[in-house]
């Protein structure tokens, strides 16, 4: 094919153009028209159609994120907000964190183990660009039944991608989830975080600035692999009768990222970029743009010298190509021979293709021709936006209350294979199958890793000082009530950071739902949207930044909504955090909160195919003290572990099972109480020493607290039920290995 | 005392094995996979990662590093090298140490808290245990199977040359177990588990991979 200059774009005005296989509606195209007030070259009209991909563009969530700035509290924690690559805040001491959750659902449903991997490789970038050394990760994952076909297919791989791909990095994970449900057949979610520290000087932002600096490409070399990922993948809902898209995915090199992050970290060292940018979605057509257009505007880029593994590629292919592992720089001409010592130092690849100039405009030729001449903030920026239909679902209106069909146990037999039953489901069951895959150790700076509530990670070796991670959604509350649903899962969250020890500081999100085209769907995201930026209010917590990802559905069946969110929080002294397990016998526990008997959305109630009628209401007062009481109390716990997922069945179990000391506790009605899922509830475990001055605390706090039992012996005993912790721990441990081992 | 640690492209625990020479009382001193200079250290680790990848084979291209130029001729001459993990793999691949590391028995990247056996405390780098002194130490990798023929295999078990063996359920599927083993002269050392993830309670699952670093500094003081 000739090359589509923008010569003979002005003189063909009538050229018919595929924007429709590109992913563009027809009214979009006529708006790149009368942007450029002539047709798009094909270059240009490929760079569109990526940035404008609701992957890049956001266009159907945009209306309703803007909520995080209009309702954004007040925090001096904040030293990057929204818009950038990843928020940055501050930990005090000097240090800046960054951190930022996304999604790789689809290319991991397509091709699970290089679809995962680079979900890892990109969000590690994402926290690179900001000028940190990578410091953890973590894996939220949600899939179809765990005894459906297709799970087994992708399951296995996307643990051993996350796993082939961070561990190679040299990143602890140190977290997650691993939820199963029907609506996931079909839609994994696969969704990636990153945390990464700083000193505060060492900030970098994606800004094109100074006329005559250099525009340096560097890392792998580009190739045809995830052409149109962000547009044709992770934009559009799968149909079972169109081809495959296996070449849309991504293929990633974690040897070639890891020289590449500590190529950067010793180019930040020296101070040699005016701005940075990676490579991700998109390639070179949103590294480019966003730089000129968070910058002063003006970009000659020279294509032909991007260095190509295929040289076949055209440069519409060249600018849309996914190929991993890129960066771009932007260099002052006197600093580039130190830039290039360092790559060469490296083996890094780096090569200068184009300069800043003074314009406004986004040039870039291909030996010598013109086939972009863009405004770059329509390409980056200035995207579509649209305010979608949204309408209250259906379903809503036919939800039934929990029947009596869910069994209630109160003998200490129907206790026991209860509590069995539960520990061995799929979404309670022990996960060390899929964790014993991740390397938790390498950097030296984890003091807290899965199962743990919280993932800790020491930042400093003299002082202690340290940051706790955590990441939750429940899907079945927000599909009940997606207003609360978020709430909930940022509560959840919080509490998981606090009781580590830690002060929840700043929150991301990957919001996961169906078809924005769908108005049951937008109706579930405005809501989810709306409570969140309503409860980070009320806590006073910024959002830094998240991911949205829409398309998760097959045919008219979209997944439960699923708002992950990530709350990091910082803790002054390691040393003093608190893990969730038994490690002692003779320990006091203590049960905080209160609760009530609504069963719906939980894990029980799921096992016997309910889903009841409404979610908890989150009292945020509740939440507040019960934060403060675990932070001012956290020298007095031995041990303390939040309720969620199964309840209070599934904490003391977890309790126990953490060292393999058992326990011994009193409820008043177990069938319910052992197993509804009310939030804002703990477990401690006390020294008796220590355990008026914890009563003491939680009413000063204004918590309800009550004695639950006391720590000791082989076996987890409720009421009259004993239940060996050997025979609980072969129920909690055979469950994954029998599945997928 | 000066210990040195070499980073090749790929290498992921060499800021931790520093930080362990560090917490052993010794001097860590960084060393680059690209220049053939020992900067006067009395002892090398060759730490854990992905040297190059793992591309053709684990520690395969490693072996090549004009570094190892240098450790090779020395360890010849009795100059203490400990390879962990990815740093086992290269000294295998040069034919410091017998056998190769294949991958885990059930192919799948094994990260635990692993309980060994100290079986020899006369070389250079484990000469602070007891005799059969069992440890907790973390493993992590995806090809740590320890493989030798017959008589490699005689050899190393006749000669007391198996340095740590695994403990309880077998995690990766290596001959007789063998975790760790030594060369003949005891100064080289290849070891699959990660000693220095195990130097503070805080962030591993006990101090008991401290003794390597504190036996080396002792047996250098001792010369």
């Amino acid at each position: 094919m000739a090359l589509d200059t923008v010569s003979i774009a002005q003189e063909t005005p009538d050229t018919a153009q595929p924007y429709k296989e590109l992913g563009l509606k027809d009214d979009e195209y006529l708006r790149i028209k009368s942007i450029l007030g002539r047709r798009p070259t094909s270059s240009e009209l490929a760079m569109y159609s990526v940035m404008w991909s609701e992957h890049c563009s956001y266009k159907s969530s945009k209306v309703h994120l803007k909520q995080f700035g209009e309702k954004a509290p007040h925090s001096d924690a904040l030293l990057v907000g929204i818009g950038e690559n990843a928020g940055v805040v501050d930990v005090g001491q000097g240090y800046a964190v960054t951190f930022k959750i996304e999604s790789h659902n689809h290319p991991s449903f397509i091709e699970p183990y290089q679809g995962a991997a680079t979900g890892v490789g990109g969000i590690v970038r994402d926290i690179l660009t900001m000028g940190a050394r990578p410091i953890a990760v973590m894996d939220p994952l949600r899939f179809g039944l765990a005894d459906a076909p297709d799970t087994h297919r992708v399951l296995p791989g996307v643990i051993a991608g996350i796993g082939g791909y961070g561990n190679c990095l040299g990143l602890p994970n140190i977290g997650g989830e691993i939820v199963f449900d029907e609506t996931y057949a079909g839609n994994p979610l696969v969704n990636a975080l990153c945390v990464g520290v700083m000193r505060h000087e060492d900030i970098k932002l994606a800004k094109a600035h100074g006329t005559g600096n250099l525009v340096v490409l560097f890392g792998a070399k580009t190739g045809g692999d995830g052409i149109g990922g962000v547009s044709v993948l992770a934009s559009e809902t799968f149909n079972a009768a169109k081809p495959t898209k296996r070449p849309s995915v991504q293929v990633g090199d974690p040897f070639a990222e890891k020289v590449l992050i500590e190529c950067c970290l010793e180019i930040f060292h020296e101070d040699l970029v005016v701005g940075i940018q990676d490579l991700g979605g998109a390639g070179l057509s949103c590294a480019t743009s966003e730089l000129a257009s968070a910058g002063s505007g003006g970009m000659n880029i020279q294509l032909e010298k991007v260095p190509l593994r295929d040289p076949s590629l055209s440069p519409e292919e060249i600018l849309m190509s996914e190929s991993q592992e890129r960066m771009c720089a932007i260099v002052e001409p006197e600093k580039i021979k130190r830039f290039m010592a360092i790559c060469k130092k490296w083996d890094v690849t780096a090569t200068v293709i184009g300069e800043v100039t003074d314009g406004l405009q986004l040039n870039i030729t291909f030996n010598g021709q013109l086939i972009v001449d863009v405004p770059p903030r329509t390409v980056a920026h200035e995207g579509p936006v649209y305010n979608r239909p949204i309408a209250e679902p259906e379903y809503r209106k036919s939800l039934q209350p929990i029947s009596s069909a869910v069994p209630r146990p109160t003998s200490p037999e129907e206790i026991k294979s209860a509590i069995l039953k539960l520990m061995s489901s799929p979404n309670l069951a022990d996960k060390s199958w899929v964790t014993s895959q991740y390397d938790k150790y390498v950097q030296g700076n984890t003091v807290l890793a899965q199962p743990e509530d919280a993932g800790v990670i020491r930042l400093d070796e003299v002082t202690n000082l340290g940051v706790a991670i955590s990441t939750d959604a429940n899907a079945r509350w927000s599909y009940l009530d997606p207003y609360e649903g978020a709430k909930l899962a940022l509560a959840e969250s919080c509490r998981n950071i606090a009781v580590a020890g830690a002060k929840p500081l700043a929150v991301t999100n990957c919001l996961n739902f169906g078809s924005p085209e769908d108005p049951g769907v937008m109706w579930q995201f405005a809501e989810t949207v709306r409570g969140l930026a309503d409860i980070c209010l009320e806590l006073g917590l910024p959002v830094t930044g998240g991911n949205v990802s829409f398309y998760n559905q097959t045919g008219s069946v979209a997944i439960l909504p699923t708002p992950v969110i990530g709350v990091l929080g910082v803790i002054q002294d390691v040393r003093e955090r608190t893990p969730m397990g038994i490690s002692r016998e003779g320990l006091e526990l203590f049960i905080l909160g209160k609760f009530d008997d609504n069963l719906s959305g939980s894990e029980w109630a799921h096992l016997f195919g309910e889903i009841g009628d409404s979610s908890p209401v989150l009292d945020l007062a509740q939440e507040k003290s019960l934060i403060n009481f675990l932070l001012a109390g956290q020298s007095l716990f031995d041990a303390a572990h939040d309720l969620s997922n199964g309840g209070l069945a599934a904490a003391i179990s977890e309790m126990v099972l953490r060292h393999g000391i058992g326990a011994k506790i009193t409820v008043e009605s177990a069938g319910i109480q052992l197993f509804v899922e009310t939030p804002g509830r703990v477990i401690v475990a006390v020294n008796t020493a220590n355990a008026e001055a914890v009563v003491e605390l939680a009413q000063t706090h204004g918590v309800e607290i009550s004695s639950l039992g006391s720590t000791g012996g082989d076996a987890l005993c409720i009421n009259d039920s004993v239940i060996p912790i050997l025979e609980l721990r072969a129920a909690f441990e055979e469950t994954f290995p029998k599945l997928f081992g | 005392m000066k210990i040195g640690v070499v980073t090749f492209p790929g290498s992921l625990d060499d800021r931790d094995a520093l930080r362990a020479i560090e917490m052993a009382g010794g001097q860590g001193v960084s060393l680059w996979h690209g220049s053939d200079n020992l900067k006067e250290v009395q002892a090398v680790i060759l730490p854990g990662g992905f040297s190059y990848g793992d591309y053709l084979r684990c520690g395969a291209i490693a072996r090549f590093a004009p570094i190892m130029s240098s450790i090779i001729i020395a360890a010849e001459h009795g100059f203490p090298v400990l390879g962990i993990c990815n740093g086992f793999q290269v000294l295998a691949e040069a034919h410091l140490l017998p056998g190769a590391l294949t991958r885990n028995h059930e192919l799948h990247f094994l990260c635990k808290d692993q309980p060994l056996r100290i079986e020899n405390n006369n070389t250079m780098w484990t000469s602070g245990f007891q005799m059969n002194q069992e440890v907790i130490i973390p493993l992590k990798n995806g090809e740590g199977s320890y493989q030798c023929d017959d008589a490699t295999l005689n050899i190393l078990e006749s000669e007391g040359r198996v340095v740590a063996r695994y403990l309880g359920q077998d995690p990766n599927g290596s001959r007789n177990l063998i975790a760790g083993i030594t060369n003949e002269r005891g100064n080289v050392v290849g070891l699959m588990p990660h000693p220095e993830h195990a130097v503070e309670t805080l962030t591993g699952p006990s101090e008991d991979g401290l003794p390597f670093f504190t036996s080396i500094l002792h047996q250098l003081v001792g010369r």
